[in-house]
């Protein structure tokens, strides 16, 4: 399937990405913008305990206000629709866009206010009365475990949502036979990507045309499936508008909550209903948080630096409700010893609830806590070997001859070259002054460290950890679907069934199909229909539309353009496989006679009567392209993930004055390697987000809740999102190691950077404060927590020295 | 309260409450959506607008306090319709964008920049747009539009002000 070596034209060129005019000139469409006739404001009231029963709400002052519609409450609605999916079988862990009877985290929505304007909406706020009676609550994850904690579902019956071991091979003979091993425990705090653009729908009813359509900043599998199961009405009924440019999400714009709440009452009202999440509902009540997440982490090893095997304990803290939140603690398992050869791995996914916000997935899904688990590991084992970490990694690698890899949890590898990058990166530092610079600095006064972090992106989406974690669930399939029409003047359309948020998408189907097709991209009209006119789509998750979309628009124009063929040949009387297709035209191979662009489409469009037999008319073709790779459903725990494995090896250069504790980061070097690059502008942009990112969760970005389960950073103020003064210049080292399994050799990027960037931070910030005797064992380490913790070594080794 | 606003060179009169901000004015009164609502509280600095040249918080201002200044939107600064600013077609041209929400914030912040230094150094641009918080790109190829639109104006030949200045 690989189209091997040949050059590409447009693939891989420094082209302009398409939808950023219309950025640039302030013209996006974003849902904000929508504004329908007629349409009334939700405002959201939440709760103001982390766990309470409601005993009463009084509308009553709210909607004698002018300008008020409706006081919904969670009662009315969940007697109006079904509760939203759970991704594991936890039927008891039932969950509303509004609480029903009982709140189970600070901030949850209680009722939802309908007016005029928003302004009004959230002044009849303040008048809804509600009663509550406390009820006891928790926040920690490990005091979930214990089986007396207050149960955040009664009737699910414990706070355990999974907790599911894995064993991969003969982890404890390799334990046993190891002469080494250490143990060590990391914490990821809960962050998530926080998009400037909160989630906002606008949803109308149309009851004489019984259609619901949907304007939303959406990135969401099945969504139109999702809402209508909830509405309980047909699901095409259910009409979801794609033209909507969605202000950034990095996986968690997922407002299936908010979409069910609004449609509600836009059929309850008969009329359009627009939620715009403010900072504050999205922060608190957005269910938009990520993973949090303890890491026990054992690892066997030989005085080499070998490492042999690995038992992992994670346990994540889901927060109130189940949603998807468990499945990110199944993602990673396929790339589980990321780019390393450890023969066994025992792993332990644990998901609990307690009263925080709800978890929706964050780039990676789950696989950059993951990342920063293994990339600690193997800090501690060159540590524990006295060696060199980027020597230990280098001895652990899996080597480039031995793709593809299978790796002991069931997935196979695609390809990759991890020894080259590492070479081409050091070269590129020139990595013995870097040292030098590091000690350079500290004889100066200043803790400085250089962090490393070799890392995998799992890329191209399937849903495999969905039945692995969930044995009712049977999903084998995660298609990406695109349709091209050539219309009677010979123009192309191509339509892509998804929203986009920033990857690029538009850019993404002209490239490819102006590749195959040898014309112009600029001449390809890219567009996005309804849901009702759209084939399957999972959307962008995972990492996979380059291989997806990218894939199905090269199959779908590999078949636009065998019909040309067929059209050209039967007309200039050539055998099909003696006809040969050049730039739009068809001719014989030896030159001569041919028929062009114009005249195939003539053909096709007006002249039945010159077309082969058994041709249908027109010009339009259709491609729904299933994962390659992973095809079939888990066995003995073990099961394909994503088919393809892009890496990226970290450098990083830290200083910090030990009084003031602030990092600065005074060199970041990233090598890459995700295969062929379609438009290499849009990867060097994920990559250079990806670590902003990552610098964000190492560093700045935390929702943290006090002892009384009540969210301290609840804006901007408090929840520190990296400046451009944060981040810093990065360099990238670009490497090409094509996939096997892809049309053009692609992996996807659309989580590179941030996989890696917080464990390298990590790791630097470690090394800085080594020799002080420190180890910061979570994320993230802010500046506060560093100038103490180093103050307080430093009077401990004054103490020592004096005493 | 009855407020004449001059925007883009225009002049409007609009009947807002004395509390609307001027981002949700200039949004829902005169449908200019190119500025955006992001935290509302005067962080992220999505709803970015200049007055009277300089970067503002549309959503930290009353439109009220507006009356008489005169606003540039970022719909202001295309020079005609289907054409784009040096400083625009430069974030173009290093894709100095992902999602395009924080975008025209940014593009006015770095305009304000280029007005007042056309020699900026790194610094100074990274230093006017840090009140522009972007989620999508690093800042990394917005530096680069930057540094190169500031280039481009200064090889232009033609005074700065007919080369995609202030319209």
């Amino acid at each position: 399937m690989n189209a091997g070596a040949a050059p590409f034209r447009f693939v891989s060129a420094n082209r302009r990405v398409r939808e950023d005019r219309r950025f640039v000139a302030g013209h996006g469409r974003y849902v904000a913008d929508i504004a329908l006739d007629g349409m009334v404001h939700v405002a959201i009231l939440g709760a103001q305990h982390p766990a309470a029963r409601i005993l009463a709400i009084d509308p009553s002052a709210a909607l004698a206000l002018p300008g008020v519609h409706y006081v919904l409450t969670g009662e009315e609605l969940a007697g109006a629709t079904d509760p939203l999916m759970n991704g594991l079988d936890t039927p008891n862990v039932r969950r509303f866009p509004l609480a029903v009877g009982q709140t189970r985290y600070a901030g949850e929505w209680v009722a939802a206010v309908v007016a005029d304007s928003r302004a009004l909406a959230e002044d009849a706020c303040e008048k809804v009365r509600v009663s509550y009676e406390r009820l006891p609550y928790l926040t920690h994850a490990e005091e979930a475990l214990d089986p007396s904690s207050p149960p955040v579902h009664p009737a699910h019956g414990s706070n355990v949502l999974l907790d599911k071991p894995f064993v991969w091979g003969e982890v404890d003979r390799h334990f046993a036979e190891s002469p080494r091993r250490l143990s060590f425990r990391v914490t990821w705090g809960r962050n998530s990507t926080v998009p400037i653009e909160t989630f906002g729908v606008v949803a109308s009813w149309d009851p004489w045309a019984e259609m619901l359509d949907v304007w939303a900043s959406i990135q969401m599998p099945k969504y139109p499936d999702q809402i209508a199961r909830a509405l309980r009405i047909p699901a095409n009924n259910v009409r979801v508008h794609h033209d909507v440019d969605v202000g950034g999400s990095y996986g968690v714009k997922r407002g299936i909550k908010h979409t069910v709440l609004a449609a509600h009452l836009a059929r309850r009202l008969g009329r359009p209903v627009r939620l715009l999440e403010d900072r504050l509902e999205n922060m608190r009540g957005g269910d938009a948080h990520g993973p949090e997440r303890i890491f026990d982490v054992d690892v066997a090893f030989d005085d080499a630096g070998i490492v042999r095997s690995m038992k992992l304990r994670a346990l994540d803290n889901a927060g109130a409700y189940a949603g998807r939140a468990p499945f990110q603690l199944g993602k990673p398992i396929g790339a589980i010893v990321g780019p390393y050869k450890i023969e066994s791995v025992a792993y332990r996914a644990q998901s609990v609830t307690t009263n925080k916000a709800v978890q929706e997935a964050v780039r990676g899904f789950g696989q950059s806590p993951t990342n920063y688990a293994i990339e600690t590991a193997l800090d501690q084992v060159a540590r524990a070997c006295g060696l060199d970490r980027i020597e230990v990694r280098r001895r652990n690698f899996i080597r480039k001859e031995e793709f593809p890899y299978l790796i002991p949890s069931g997935t196979r590898y695609d390809s990759g070259d991890y020894h080259t990058v590492v070479d081409k990166v050091l070269a590129h530092v020139d990595y013995a002054a870097l040292l030098a610079e590091r000690d350079r600095l500290r004889a100066d006064g200043m803790l400085a460290g250089i962090g490393i972090a070799a890392c995998l992106e799992p890329s191209g989406g399937n849903s495999a950890f969905e039945p692995l974690l969930n044995e009712k669930n049977q999903t084998t399939t995660w298609m990406e679907s695109v349709r091209i029409n050539v219309d009677g003047t010979g123009c192309v359309a191509v339509t892509i069934h998804t929203t986009s948020s920033g990857q690029g998408h538009e850019t993404l189907a002209a490239t490819v199909v102006a590749e195959v097709l040898e014309i112009d991209p600029d001449l390809i009209r890219v567009v996005r229909p309804d849901s009702l006119a759209c084939l399957p789509s999972n959307t962008p998750v995972g990492s996979r539309m380059a291989i997806m979309m990218g894939g199905a628009c090269f199959h779908a124009a590999q078949k636009l353009k065998a019909k040309l063929l067929r059209i050209g040949a039967h007309n200039l009387g050539l055998a099909p496989e003696a006809a040969r297709y050049h730039g739009g035209s068809v001719g014989a191979e030896a030159g001569g006679k041919a028929l062009d662009w114009a005249a195939l489409v003539n053909i096709a469009h007006r002249n039945f009567h010159l077309l082969p037999p058994d041709t249908e008319p027109g010009l339009g073709t259709t491609h729904v392209m299933q994962v390659p790779t992973g095809t079939s459903l888990p066995k003995d725990g073990r099961v394909q993930m994503y088919p393809c494995h892009s890496f990226e090896f970290h450098l990083v250069l830290v200083a910090l004055d030990p009084v003031l504790g602030k990092p600065e980061i005074r060199r970041y070097v990233i090598g890459h390697d995700c295969g062929t690059v379609i438009n290499p502008h849009i990867v060097k942009g994920m990559t250079l987000g990806g670590i902003a990112h990552g610098l964000g969760a190492a560093l700045l970005e935390e929702f943290v809740y006090d002892e009384e389960g009540q969210m301290l950073t609840q804006s901007f103020m408090d929840y520190l999102l990296p400046s451009s003064h944060e981040v810093p210049k990065v360099e990238i080292v670009h490497h090409c190691t094509p996939s096997p399994f892809t049309v053009f050799g692609q992996k996807g990027s659309g989580e590179s950077g941030y996989l890696g960037a917080p464990a390298a931070i990590s790791g630097a910030l470690n090394d800085a404060v080594a020799d002080l005797g420190l180890f910061f064992d979570k994320l993230p380490i802010r500046i506060s927590a560093i100038s103490d913790a180093v103050a307080a070594a430093r009077v401990r080794s004054s103490e020592e020295t004096t005493s | 309260m009855k407020v004449a606003l001059q925007v883009n060179g225009a002049v409007s009169e609009v009947d807002v409450e004395p509390r609307k901000t001027l981002l949700d004015t200039l949004r829902e009164e005169l449908r200019l959506t190119g500025a955006h609502a992001g935290c509302e509280h005067g962080v992220c600095g999505a709803c970015t607008v200049l007055v009277d040249g300089a970067p503002v918080r549309s959503c930290l201002m009353f439109a009220v306090q507006a009356d008489g200044l005169d606003i540039t939107t970022i719909e202001g600064l295309a020079p005609a319709a289907g054409e784009l600013s040096v400083l625009q077609d430069s974030f173009c041209e290093t894709h100095g964008l992902q999602c395009g929400f924080c975008t025209p914030g940014m593009i006015l912040a770095s305009h304000a920049l280029l007005e007042a230094n056309p020699e900026p150094t790194r610094a100074d641009i990274v230093e006017a747009i840090s009140g522009n918080i972007c989620r999508c790109t690093g800042y990394g190829q917005i530096v680069e539009a930057v540094e190169l639109a500031a280039e481009r104006l200064r090889q232009a030949n033609a005074p700065r002000a007919l080369a995609g200045g202030r319209p």
